[in-house]
């Protein structure tokens, strides 16, 4: 049998999606993603509040990875949207500070 | 195989009752959970603790468990005895973090294997969608991929219905080429590699996220590669041209005079080649060699007495 090597698409940073593959992506509904647009844990780059708008929102990298993230923090950990909020930006914040750390020759390690 | 304690792993007590158990769950899920825990054995450790919860949250299969008796150690080597759980009915709960396709061969051998659900939101994919589900998986590659490419194997498992509509674990492998110049933590989107439609439309996609291996001697920041290189005193001093490794084979870099400790020399796009290749950095670190013998003393010695050096000045001392 001839051995196939499969060739994806590489997301790189400038990768754009829309609402419904993020929602796919996130084994989500599309009103889900919308719901973390509305407290503002999304942005989608071409943000329009009218609903007629919402289909074709389309979303960053760094979106995708925030709502992958959301989307793990919700089922694992029960966080509501509030917590999800709120432990996003820290852990970002974290990772910013942990990186400049690092950068610092200080190995950082994890408790 | 291994015999798996799961009071242990919760750290909790043979008696421990429902509302503690939960208690416990709920606390380790928050410290180990592998977005907010980024220490190597966090993920582990969090899915462990998700098969332990799935036991012990449930009456029938905690009564079970519990038959086995409290003499047995955390890996000792363990098969079920027969009819071990003769009288037990094991209904399939929903998730509990963990998804049932990592549980161990301890779980399986005694609990079988269930269809565990991994969807966040039931309300979820509504009927006008027939699509097949994304499938997430992630790729562990060594920095000298991204600055090359390379080809992986990956293994996916994914829960199955067989003919008598049991569900069993399939397992398929594909051969994936990761492309150059790739960053830690970028996905490879594969179209049509995740679940089929059931309803006629299209496959779902497969998401490969990438990590790469700690390196010995490079740390990767996005596309940038740092480097920390030893130097001499009299390298550092009177400058020098030293030997550096690079991910492609080693340079020949110019250390000019009166470098110091911890400067950082670029080296320009020998970092990981992309649309903007990322740069080297080099991380000078003077190290002083030991006075180890009557030779090397001699010469500290004359150092000391010879130049006029005084480091403190700035402290005022």
């Amino acid at each position: 049998m001839k051995e196939i090597i499969l060739d994806g698409v590489l997301i790189d940073d400038e990768a754009e999606f829309s609402l419904e593959e993020l929602s796919y992506a996130c084994s989500s509904s599309t009103e889900w993603v919308i719901a973390l647009v509305e407290v503002g844990v999304l942005d989608p780059i071409n943000y329009q509040a009218t609903p007629v708008e919402q289909t074709s929102w389309i979303f960053s990298v760094y979106s995708f990875k925030r709502a992958r993230t959301a989307m793990r923090l919700q089922r694992d950990l029960g966080v509501n949207q509030a917590g999800i909020a709120l432990a996003l930006d820290l852990l970002e914040k974290i990772e910013r500070l942990e990186s400049t750390l690092a950068l610092c020759n200080e190995p950082v390690t994890h408790a | 195989m291994d015999f798996k304690d799961y009071y242990k792993v919760m750290g909790i007590n043979r008696d421990s009752t429902s509302d503690e158990i939960k208690r416990a769950y709920k606390k380790l899920a928050r410290k180990y959970h592998p977005d907010v825990n980024k220490a190597a054995d966090a993920e582990v450790r969090f899915k462990e603790v998700g098969e332990a919860y799935a036991v012990l949250k449930d009456p029938d299969k905690r009564a079970s468990y519990d038959q086995l008796g409290s003499d047995w150690q955390s890996g000792q080597d363990f098969n079920p005895p027969p009819d071990w759980d003769a009288g037990f009915e094991f209904k399939d709960g929903g998730s509990s973090g963990a998804s049932q396709a990592d549980f161990s061969d301890f779980f399986d051998s005694l609990f079988g294997r269930g269809y565990g659900s991994q969807k966040p939101n039931n309300q979820h994919q509504a009927d006008y969608k027939t699509r097949g589900e994304d499938h997430h998986a992630k790729v562990v590659i060594d920095l000298e991929d991204a600055y090359l490419g390379a080809t992986r194997s990956i293994v996916l498992q994914s829960p199955e219905l067989d003919k008598q509509g049991h569900v069993v674990n399939k397992q398929r492998t594909l051969k994936i080429k990761i492309p150059r110049g790739v960053k830690e933590g970028q996905r490879i989107r594969l179209s049509g590699q995740g679940t089929p439609s059931h309803g006629g439309g299209a496959a779902g996609d497969l998401y490969l996220e990438l990590s790469f291996n700690t390196h010995s001697i490079y740390r990767v920041v996005e596309h940038d590669v740092y480097l920390d290189l030893p130097i001499t005193p009299w390298e550092a001093a009177l400058g020098a041209t030293v030997k550096v490794p690079t991910p492609l084979g080693p340079v020949d870099l110019k250390i000019v005079p009166a470098t110091k400790s911890g400067q950082k020399l670029r080296l320009k796009a020998r970092g990981i080649p992309a649309k903007t290749a990322g740069d080297l950095y080099v991380v000078t670190q003077i190290v002083l060699p030991p006075a180890d013998s009557e030779a090397a003393k001699a010469i500290y010695k004359k150092m000391q007495d010879e130049l006029d050096f005084n480091p403190r000045t700035l402290l005022g001392v």
